[in-house]
């Protein structure tokens, strides 16, 4: 693929480059009959379906795997797990451009995307979650924007600025590990006000700490996952710490990711019988539920601990691709799936085709963006001025 | 690192139960909410309604909402199940229910609480005095969330609005209220299906009706307790559920069931940062002591060794 565009100048016509841009030139298009048309000319919403997937991937999946920026973060930093320090500046990119990302999803979903800033500077609408998960959000992309910028700042030769950042270090990772608890929790707040429309299965008062442990997975997961296609694609980019340590993430992340499982399905069991929801597990959406739970949860977490046990990279590397499908699955059950069961399929949303256009747009930008910044900051290594200063 | 997996599995769980068990504070909700004492309602009587659509019209004039796609002298319309849309306030049904065929009117319920101003994050929803929950469309970012909050769902979205698309819904005509007149609907009923007046008259006729007919009503106001209460109000001969209402939306307001997670905010915006930094310390303290030891071994041994050559030269002098 492109492993080695940046050695060759003239080979950059390669198919990866090609479908990329194909994927941005059709985004582009829909782009264009979005904000000349309407949401109703690319979307399948409707009165009764207000949030299609540009609520349910891209802001509830999206936000859910940027959680390794946090994740890992507070590992190093406050848990003093300094031989991860190496995973540090791609978790945080990779959170970094994950909100940004969901930030410019949401230009698209929203009715007025200009009105955004409104929750802040015009009127604030205290008693509502999305209040909440706004603001966080906002100042969130804000912190990791400056948890990112030393790597930026390194590679355009800035140290004094550099090194003020560096110094905020600590109050950073607080401060991010604080906004995210928050969001992510509130994002499953958000469905707390309509136990009426979500399936009894999924409607749970616990809904913010399952969205907040589940975040802890998708963090760990993607953390894997991305140091796993960076090492395939970007290998000439990494220094020898990284490819030292590497290993030694994926061993731990996975161990880590294993035992966050296995309390989760622990809590969602408890959850299961406090709401005395056993009665539907007969039924269609009970199955899938089970689906959901024994497949995507309780089948990563032992995958997670034999690949650790015997050491099996390659199996951890597998389970995390699932644990992130996992959250996939999660997301969508929550805001699409279980919700609205009530009504007749008649009234039940699909997405449109291109509603799905644009969200496959977003992530390609996210990877375009990746590739960009890696092959030219210093994120896979350590940039030769700083090799001490851990 | 000094801090066990299972340790901060521990505090990660309780911080996340926090946002459940930790009961309504005072920042996120208000307490049980009784209505406005004088607000006005209306109460819509099924055994009264002809289905007529008149409502219907009169309800697009006053609000002069687009025209319609089928007349509204168009009475097959009312066995289709429809609902309220960005074109049509209120719509009314007809359905084959134990006693023959029964209307249901549809529009904003103009709850006590309101799911939709609960959610909506710019404040667009106002409950006001008179009992209307109104729409103040300049400050709509047109996010949704109220869409999905309405339990009766009502609210509508302009979709095909490129610039300017709106949340539309039922305003119980407040412009016309405010004025002395009757909402749109109410005025033009030919028959007594609606009635409009304070809700809390409105419930005492409601009672009276079912105690003079106790085998033509149903003993229930609808409205009354649902989510928190209402102020339109229903009565029926059947069973709700017959009329496609639904009777399991139980008696807590909205705004209650988001109280919970939005109060554990102060929680762990004072608990995490002390937390953290704790740990922080504790870490940084074991790496201290850590790199104490290892420097004081170093010492020890350097000390040993230069004591073993002291004294192995000591053994080669004598
Ligand atoms: S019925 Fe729905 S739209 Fe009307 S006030 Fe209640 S929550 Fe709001
Ligand atoms: S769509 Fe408008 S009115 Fe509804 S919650 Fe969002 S900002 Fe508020
Ligand atoms: S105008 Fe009155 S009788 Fe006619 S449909 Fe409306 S509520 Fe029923």
């Amino acid at each position: 693929m492109y492993e080695n565009d940046s050695t060759d100048e003239k080979s950059w016509i390669t198919p990866f480059n090609v479908v990329a841009g194909l994927i941005v030139v059709i985004g582009l298009v829909i782009t264009i009959l979005r904000f000349t048309g309407g949401l109703a000319t690319v979307t399948n919403l409707s009165d009764y379906n207000p949030w299609g997937i540009w609520i349910g991937f891209d802001l509830l999946v999206g936000v859910a795997l940027a959680a390794g920026g946090y994740v890992t973060s507070a590992a190093v930093y406050i848990f003093g797990m300094k031989r991860y320090h190496s995973a540090v500046r791609p978790a945080i990119l990779t959170g970094f451009l994950g909100y940004a990302l969901v930030v410019l999803a949401l230009h698209y979903d929203v009715g007025r995307p200009w009105r955004l800033p409104y929750p802040f500077i015009v009127q604030q609408g205290t008693t509502s979650v999305l209040f909440e998960v706004a603001a966080c959000v906002a100042l969130y992309l804000a912190v990791l924007f400056i948890e990112f910028s030393p790597a930026a700042m390194e590679w355009l030769g800035i140290k004094r600025a550099r090194n003020l950042v560096d110094k905020l270090t600590l109050l950073l990772t607080i401060l991010g590990v604080v906004l995210s608890t928050m969001h992510q929790s509130s994002l499953g707040a958000l469905f707390l006000i309509a136990p009426s429309k979500l399936h009894p299965l999924w409607y749970s008062p616990f809904l913010p700490i399952y969205f907040f442990i589940t975040s802890i997975i998708a963090g760990l997961s993607m953390v894997i996952l991305e140091s796993t296609l960076s090492y395939r694609y970007l290998k000439h980019k990494m220094d020898e710490v990284y490819l030292k340590e590497k290993n030694d993430v994926t061993l731990g992340f996975g161990k880590a990711a294993s035992f966050v499982l296995a309390g989760y399905f622990i809590i969602k069991f408890f959850g299961l019988s406090s709401g005395n929801d056993w009665r539907y597990l007969g039924t269609g959406y009970g199955i899938w539920y089970l689906v959901e739970l024994f497949g995507f949860v309780a089948l990563p977490c032992v995958l997670y601990a034999v690949g650790v046990r015997e050491k099996n990279l390659v199996l951890i590397k597998w389970t995390s691709v699932l644990a992130v499908l996992g959250i996939v699955v999660n997301r969508f059950n929550v805001c699409l799936i279980a919700f609205n069961w009530h009504l007749p399929s008649s009234e039940r949303y699909v997405p449109h085709w291109l509603e799905i256009g644009i969200s496959i747009f977003i992530v390609t930008l996210g990877i375009l963006a990746f590739r960009f910044i890696v092959t030219r900051m210093p994120i896979l290594y350590t940039h030769t001025d700083y090799k001490d200063s851990h | 690192m000094s801090i066990s997996r299972r340790k901060f599995l521990g505090w990660v769980g309780a911080a996340g139960l926090s946002t459940v068990w930790s009961g309504p504070a005072s920042a996120a909700t208000t307490k049980h909410f009784e209505g406005y004492p004088d607000s006005l309602g209306v109460l819509f009587d099924n055994l009264l309604c002809i289905g007529c659509r008149t409502c219907e019209e009169a309800c697009n004039k006053v609000n002069e909402l687009p025209p319609p796609e089928q007349s509204f002298k168009d009475l097959s319309v009312l066995d289709q199940k429809r609902r309220t849309t960005a074109k049509t306030y209120t719509i009314v049904n007809r359905y084959n229910s134990s006693k023959g065929p029964m209307f249901r009117k549809i529009q904003c319920n103009h709850c006590l609480e309101p799911a939709c101003a609960s959610a909506c994050f710019v404040s667009a929803f106002k409950k006001t005095k008179e009992g209307a929950v109104t729409y103040d469309a300049s400050v709509c970012v047109g996010c949704r969330y109220c869409m999905i909050a309405c339990p009766f769902e009502i609210p509508a979205y302009e979709y095909d609005k490129v610039l300017e698309p709106r949340i539309m819904k039922c305003t119980m005509c407040y412009p016309r209220v405010i004025k002395g007149l009757l909402p749109g609907c109410v005025e033009i009923c030919p028959t007594e299906a609606l009635s409009f007046g304070k809700r809390k008259d409105l419930i005492r006729m409601a009672r009276d009706r079912i105690h003079r007919y106790p085998d033509r009503y149903v003993d229930h106001i609808y409205g009354e307790h649902e989510m928190g209460g209402t102020n339109w109000l229903y009565l029926s001969g059947v069973p709700y559920t017959e009329v496609d209402m639904r009777e399991d939306l139980g008696v807590t307001p909205a705004s209650e069931l988001t109280a919970g997670a939005l109060s554990s905010v102060p929680m762990i915006v004072g608990l995490w940062p002390v937390l953290l930094t704790g740990i922080y310390a504790i870490n940084k303290r074991s790496d201290k002591i850590a790199k104490h030891e290892r420097e004081l071994a170093v010492d020890q041994a350097e000390k040993a060794a230069s004591e073993e050559a002291a004294k192995s030269k000591a053994k080669e002098d004598s």
